[in-house]
């Protein structure tokens, strides 16, 4: 099934995440990185649930990643893909894979981030595959 | 006093829509039902133990909707698998002298209001919504991702999966109760729509009104009723979640509640005649029987395969019912149903068509809320004492 377009809805902002928000605006990905044991986490808290330490930085992602897992949603209206992807940085974080052919995704497919707004104008972080590895859109 | 502690009562609602119905009246139908099977009364109870389904903050509402004088109360919420894991806490409350005789209930009606399972609404307070809610991260695809890992990983097939579902419409058929009676084969599973892929309709549960209850006792109380006695052995509870860098989407936390299960009852899986598990999806099985120890990680699709679970035919049966993807799911929370057909059949009361036979050790295993993320997992094991 083709899927085009996002349909999403508006984030709930927080104080510990008003910084991800405003990233996102800027067409910047955030994960969170631990400063003391080193660990990435996602979604991004201000105490690492590795080590319970509090120097936590929001790390701007390269924004490539590859599916970890996907589904495609016939329920969801209008049907929608609903994805783990694992960034490069090696966090998995869900998603949407959006402007694709669902037949095409597998596991492992090349991925990159792009932003879609939503009502209100917040960007939000969505998938899409990577034309640069020749993968067919 | 003994330290045991036995399941002396259970009553699965025979509803499977209630209309005409309150959500707390069925609570109160559950009770009594089970006060009947057990032949005890309203009076003997002094514990009491509900989870989220239950309408009102924790227990309270239902406390005095029931007119309930309870010297202990728990309304621990990890999801569907909540009611096998206060059998543990029943059974730990009893042996503290805090209560003798313990009710648990679970009860809704999200068939007759429609309510979709996992449908997501704006909820501030939780600290993941704002990265999950945008994108609609529903119930169905949570367990489709994690059947298509097993899938990825192991080799594991539709075909595999479409197993669990046949085994539950063959105990079904023997269930009046069944909302989803009729049999089905493979080739039905893989051809119904796919709803979340790669699973199909018939991979998912039903959704259905109604609920179930169980009390729990201490031995003097138990040994004074004229059923039969069904100790509570060993009860275990996790949960599970990813944080990112850790994700692992085809083990979950029964591993986890599976083991301290099995510490606490000093028996191996080997030893178990029956197993009832949470079957809100068909992978949701899958996982649970790899987790409890039945078989090696990744070898689940062929452990489940060729009728392997179904009574009479194969190793293991499990859900003789015909469990939530054929009888019933109530409150979109099987927990309840999960122990209630353990006890029928370490009591010998199952349909005869589907009665494990010496069936004097089983599992009431759970394990609830969204498989790829945040889920609780609960590990009952009973024993039929003779």
């Amino acid at each position: 099934m083709r899927i085009d377009g996002a349909h999403l809805r508006v984030p709930v902002r927080t104080p510990e995440t008003n910084v991800f928000w405003d990233a996102a605006n800027e067409e910047s990905l955030l994960y969170a990185k631990c400063s003391e044991c080193t660990k990435p986490h996602y979604y991004p808290r201000k105490v690492c649930p590795f080590c319970f330490s509090t120097d936590v930085t929001f790390v701007k992602a390269s924004g490539r990643a590859n599916i970890y897992a996907f589904s495609l949603f016939n329920k969801g209206r209008p049907p929608y893909i609903s994805a783990w992807v694992m960034l490069e940085e090696g966090v998995a974080i869900i998603t949407n894979i959006i402007d694709c052919e669902s037949d095409l995704l597998k596991i492992g497919t090349p991925i990159k981030v792009v932003f879609s707004s939503v009502e209100g104008g917040q960007k939000i972080p969505v998938f899409t595959p990577r034309l640069d590895e020749n993968f067919i859109k | 006093m003994s330290d045991n502690t036995f399941i002396v009562g259970a009553y699965e609602h025979p509803t499977r829509l209630a209309t005409n119905k309150s959500v707390t009246q069925l609570h109160a139908e559950v009770a009594i039902g089970a006060l009947d099977d057990a032949g005890l009364s309203k009076d003997d109870i002094d514990g009491f133990f509900c989870a989220g389904d239950a309408p009102g903050i924790g227990p309270l509402s239902i406390l005095e909707y029931l007119g309930l004088d309870v010297s202990y109360a728990d309304s621990t919420d990890i999801g569907g698998s909540s009611p096998i894991a206060q059998v543990g806490h029943a059974m730990r409350a009893i042996r503290d002298g805090k209560c003798n005789v313990a009710l648990i209930t679970s009860a809704g009606r999200p068939r007759s209001e429609a309510a979709a399972a996992g449908d997501l609404t704006e909820l501030p307070e939780y600290p993941e919504s704002g990265f999950e809610v945008p994108y609609r991260a529903a119930l169905a695809p949570s367990y489709a991702m994690c059947a298509q890992r097993h899938m990825y990983e192991f080799g594991t097939t539709s075909e595999q999966l479409a197993w669990i579902k046949v085994a539950s419409s063959h105990h079904a058929q023997h269930n009046p109760n069944a909302l989803l009676p009729n049999l089905v084969t493979v080739e039905d599973v893989l051809a119904s729509p796919l709803i979340s892929a790669p699973l199909h309709r018939l991979d998912c549960c039903v959704i259905s009104d109604g609920g179930g209850a169980v009390i729990v006792a201490r031995q003097e109380i138990a040994k004074s009723l004229n059923r039969p006695a069904i100790r509570v052995r060993g009860v275990g509870e996790a949960v599970g979640y990813t944080r990112g860098s850790d994700i692992n989407l085809t083990t979950s936390a029964v591993k986890k509640s599976a083991k301290s299960a099995f510490l606490e009852a000093k028996v191996t899986p080997q030893d178990i005649k029956y197993l009832s598990t949470y079957d809100s999806f068909t992978i949701t099985v899958l996982l649970a029987i790899e987790d409890l120890g039945f078989c090696e990680k990744g070898q689940g699709g062929r452990f489940v395969a060729d009728g392997n679970l179904i009574s009479g035919v194969g190793r293991l049966p499990v859900n003789t019912d015909g469990g939530g993807l054929s009888s019933n799911h109530p409150a979109h929370r099987g927990g309840i149903t999960k122990i209630i057909e353990a006890v029928r059949q370490l009591r010998g009361e199952a349909h005869p068509a589907v009665q494990v036979k010496s069936c004097d050790l089983a599992i009431a295993n759970g394990l609830g809320g969204m498989l790829d993320r945040r889920h609780g997992a609960a590990t009952a094991i009973l024993e039929r004492i003779s």
